[in-house]
């Protein structure tokens, strides 16, 4: 790719186009912004929060100037609190909620308040919770991600032990890998995540569940076991030329922005990115922040049909990304070398509306036009984790996702509790939190009711 | 074209609008400058033997993000000597003689003491004197200021002094700083004042330092009580000047908490013939006086009045004693609910801190990932609502809540009346006087 790739930017460049999308309140902006809030009772942003927090009360506390409880509220019922302050689609939670909305107002800066409270503790390595002390009972969960962190940080606080066995080097899951940078840095979720295990976590890393340590194992040695596993590989396309260099998936691209200096990512001149949802939107505004002069977002229905939030497409159409939409690839064209150097599309048309009220689209034929791109990448959502969630007996399955008990997080496998992507087919960090909330309420209660057997007996 | 001048004890003012004694008024550089921007009088900052100040002197209370709603200063009277204030009085005249030019004075209480400083205040040309016996702070521990405003003996003999040799009217700052302040102006007339200004300061700590433990302001680490002033007098001062306008015949200049035009007509519709300000002007500087000129013009124009003068105590009559308020007037609140946004304030306020009489659902759960959010309108349980104001006062949409009057279908009949008829009655029930019957 050397003669194809986009010319290399000076860190320094690189380090200003990855910079705080939404940088942190001064404390006079904090003042202003918190100000604005009105102290709803019932507020509807608490409602609208997965993981309600109580958002008017820790904007009052910064008012005060308590921004130590100010941060308590806040991780008291999200304990990634700090992520959820800067990856959250406010817009269609806690600020969509906002009453200052329907007064044609702009609503208040919850996300960007909720950072000015928490990041000062999370910075200093202030712990504001404790574990309480054992109560003999271990859980394991597979997977570092934020359901399991927010599991075992609230099992610990019950008294559990809690051994988090997660596949990557770094735990945080797509907190860690899969977060465009310019919205968080891998090392703030780190920081994050040094909290919870001060609390006592235990997270072995680079320990893959079902080879590392067999299945049969945990369930030997723990008491329960929490599936946090998050979702599979990227989809594949499914055309021809899938294989050549220069053609990869979303998520590695987006992991390499997170774990390597930005100026050792390589991205080419002219980047083809297929797919309309958050992912590809992240990827389209990376690559040309790394330098790529052209970049397409290739989508074969229309804007209004996108799955990514109407900010994330704004930030894309900012970056002067090239939309090409109602369009399907059918081919990646190769050179010589194997590699990249054009992808082959085809215009759509809509076609009737599925289930879930979006059009299918049909190919036109005789409409086949060529994008001259050096790389192609591929934001398609990801694959269903079945392989793995097969070698868990009892385990029920819906459309490849785990069958649970909305209220307690339980499995169809009495011992098994699940959240996050694996349980929603993919869902924002905070529905992840929320269910490893929900999960460890829903252990500690399994658990409790029979140790309550068992005293009986 | 309303008329904005005022008569003030004969003396003609181009507008109410003066500045009160204090750091304003200083100098005649300020006092010039507030003349060239639009102020029709300014009562120059207390002239006296001269004093040393500390720093630092304010201090003040925010609310949110509003800055200085109330100030507190530990300032003395004027550091310059008498015949520097004097000889610039004599300048300012001569460069503005329309203007209003009244000078502050407080010196030791002494017969010859006080006839002197008049005299030479005279001679400079000052239109009125203001005697300043309502510094609350340092002052007052000398024998002067409150110490004398607050002794209704010493103010009325005070201002005798002044009245034997005095020849332009002469004007009683008063201190709230007391129990019954019309009592206090009355003592200022029994001696002989020709008008009476009021408020000065409240006594006053404006806040405690949470980490070295210090008031505020602090003079190195140790603090003392000052003098409040600003928008959160106001409310206080207004009810002052209403009391002194009911009950005793005299002109009144209106002091505290006055920052635009709509506070100054509240004060000259309770009886005030001038305003004075201060704290406003040293938020924002002289300029504030534009739209106070220009605001009071519209308002005279709009509600028909020829002159400044036509409203001043025009609201007198109807402040009343509690007793003689109807107690059969009725109001309910009414929300409504396209205005309303759903923040629940009313019901709160309502259910914690008034009558328990709004309703609303318990809000339902969800995002806009999944459906439009509700809308969610409290409820007004019309039969229990007392018409407090509540509900309407903390609802933060401009003419969400409303109170509405509700015909109760009986007399006028206030405590007092209700006192009498019982007395006529005493076999009647509570319900039957209120309604009017009685039994006869």
């Amino acid at each position: 790719m050397s003669n194809d790739a986009a010319p290399k930017l000076a860190l320094e460049q690189l380090e200003k186009n990855f910079a705080d999308i939404n940088p942190p309140l001064s404390p006079g902006q904090a003042l202003e912004e918190g100000s604005r809030c009105l102290f709803c009772h019932d507020a509807p942003c608490i409602k609208a929060c997965p993981t309600a927090i109580d958002v008017p009360q820790f904007i009052r506390q910064i008012l005060t100037g308590n921004l130590r409880g100010s941060a308590k509220t806040i991780l008291e019922a999200n304990i990634l609190g700090q992520s959820c302050a800067r990856v959250c689609p406010t817009s269609v939670l806690c600020e969509g909620a906002c009453v200052l909305n329907i007064e044609g107002k702009k609503p208040v800066e919850i996300g960007r308040l909720q950072r000015y409270a928490v990041d000062p503790v999370i910075a200093n390595g202030i712990q504001l919770f404790k574990a309480r002390a054992s109560n003999g009972y271990r859980v394991a969960l597979i997977g570092g991600g934020p359901a399991s962190l927010a599991c075992a940080a609230a099992l610990r606080r019950l008294g559990y032990e809690a051994v988090i066995f997660d596949a990557n080097p770094q735990p945080g899951g797509l907190d860690t890998y899969g977060i465009a940078a310019y919205k968080m840095r891998a090392q703030d979720v780190l920081k994050e995540i040094e909290m919870i295990s001060a609390l006592g976590v235990e997270i072995r890393r680079g320990v893959k569940v079902g080879s590392d340590i067999s299945i049969a194992q945990l369930e030997r040695d723990y008491d329960a076991v929490f599936i946090g596993v998050g979702l599979g590989a990227t989809e594949v396309l499914r055309i021809p030329g899938e294989e050549l260099k220069g053609c990869m998936d979303a998520l590695s691209f987006i992991e390499e922005t997170k774990s390597k200096s930005l100026n050792q990512v390589q991205v080419a001149k002219r980047v083809a990115v297929i797919g309309g949802g958050n992912t590809a939107i992240d990827v389209v505004t990376a690559a040309r922040r790394l330098g790529a002069e052209e970049v397409y977002m290739v989508y074969r229905r229309g804007p209004e049909e996108m799955s990514a939030f109407e900010y994330e497409y704004e930030l894309a159409k900012k970056d002067s990304v090239t939309f090409v939409w109602q369009a399907s690839p059918v081919r990646v064209i190769g050179d010589a070398n194997g590699r990249v150097n054009a992808l082959e599309c085809i215009r759509t048309r809509k076609g009737a509306k599925d289930a879930r009220g979006r059009s299918s689209f049909v190919h036109e034929p005789g409409t086949e036009f060529r994008l001259d791109v050096e790389m192609v990448v591929k934001a398609l959502g990801q694959e269903r984790n079945t392989q793995f969630l097969g070698q868990i007996a009892q385990l029920e399955l819906k459309n490849g996702c785990i069958a649970v008990d909305s209220q307690t997080m339980c499995t169809a496998n009495p011992r098994y509790f699940a959240g996050g992507d694996c349980v929603n087919g993919g869902g924002e960090v905070v529905d992840a939190v929320a269910h490893g909330k929900k999960a460890a309420a829903g252990i500690h209660h399994m658990l409790e009711a029979s140790r309550g057997r068992k005293a009986h007996a | 074209m309303p008329d904005l001048s005022i008569n003030f004890c004969g003396v003609r003012s181009p507008n109410p609008f003066w500045l009160a004694s204090g750091p304003p008024t200083n100098t005649a550089y300020q006092i010039m400058r507030a003349f060239d921007a639009g102020w029709g009088g300014a009562v120059w900052k207390t002239i006296g033997e001269p004093i040393i100040n500390t720093a630092s002197r304010y201090g003040s209370v925010d609310l949110k993000t509003e800055r200085m709603m109330g100030l507190n200063n530990i300032e003395l009277i004027s550091d310059r000597s008498i015949e520097t204030n004097l000889r610039e009085i004599a300048e300012v005249k001569k460069r503005f003689p329309l203007h209003t030019v009244i000078a502050s004075l407080m010196v030791e209480s002494k017969r010859e003491t006080w006839h002197d400083i008049v005299k030479r205040t005279e001679d400079s040309g000052a239109d009125l004197l203001e005697l300043n016996f309502g510094c609350p702070h340092g002052m007052s521990e000398r024998g002067m200021g409150a110490a004398v405003g607050q002794v209704p003996e010493y103010a009325t003999m005070i201002t005798t002094w002044v009245k034997e040799v005095a020849r332009t009217p002469v004007i009683v700052k008063l201190t709230p700083n007391v129990t019954d302040i019309a009592h206090m102006a009355k003592a200022a007339k029994a001696g002989g004042a020709d008008a009476v200004s009021l408020v000065n300061t409240f006594n006053s700590i404006v806040g405690v330092d949470l980490n070295n433990f210090s008031p505020r302001p602090a003079v190195a680490g140790r603090g003392s009580h000052g003098g409040y002033c600003g928008p959160a007098v106001k409310p206080i001062a207004l009810h002052m000047v209403s009391s002194v306008a009911k009950t005793v015949d005299i002109p009144i200049s209106g002091i505290g908490g006055i920052g635009n035009w709509r506070d100054a007509v509240e004060f000259m519709l309770l009886g005030s013939t001038s305003v004075q300000v201060c704290t406003a002007a040293m938020h924002y500087g002289f300029r504030i006086v534009r739209d106070m000129i220009d605001g009071l013009e519209n308002y005279l124009e709009e509600k028909g009045f020829a002159s400044a003068m036509d409203i001043v105590g025009k609201s007198t009559p109807q402040v009343d004693d509690w007793g003689n308020l109807d107690l059969n007037y009725k109001i309910i609140a009414k929300i409504d609910a396209e205005k309303c946004i759903g923040c629940n304030l009313c019901y709160i306020a309502c259910e914690d801190g008034a009558h328990q009489c709004i309703r609303v659902e318990e809000r339902p759960l969800g995002d806009l990932r999944h459906d439009v959010l509700p809308k969610h309108v409290p409820h007004v349980l019309e039969d229990e609502c007392v018409g407090c104001n509540l509900c309407a006062l903390v609802c933060p949409v401009p003419d969400c809540i409303t109170m509405v009057e509700v015909d109760s279908g009986r007399p006028h009949m206030s405590w007092r009346q209700l006192q009498e008829a019982r007395g006529k009655s005493p076999q009647c029930s509570m319900e039957d006087l209120l309604a009017g019957k009685n039994g006869s």
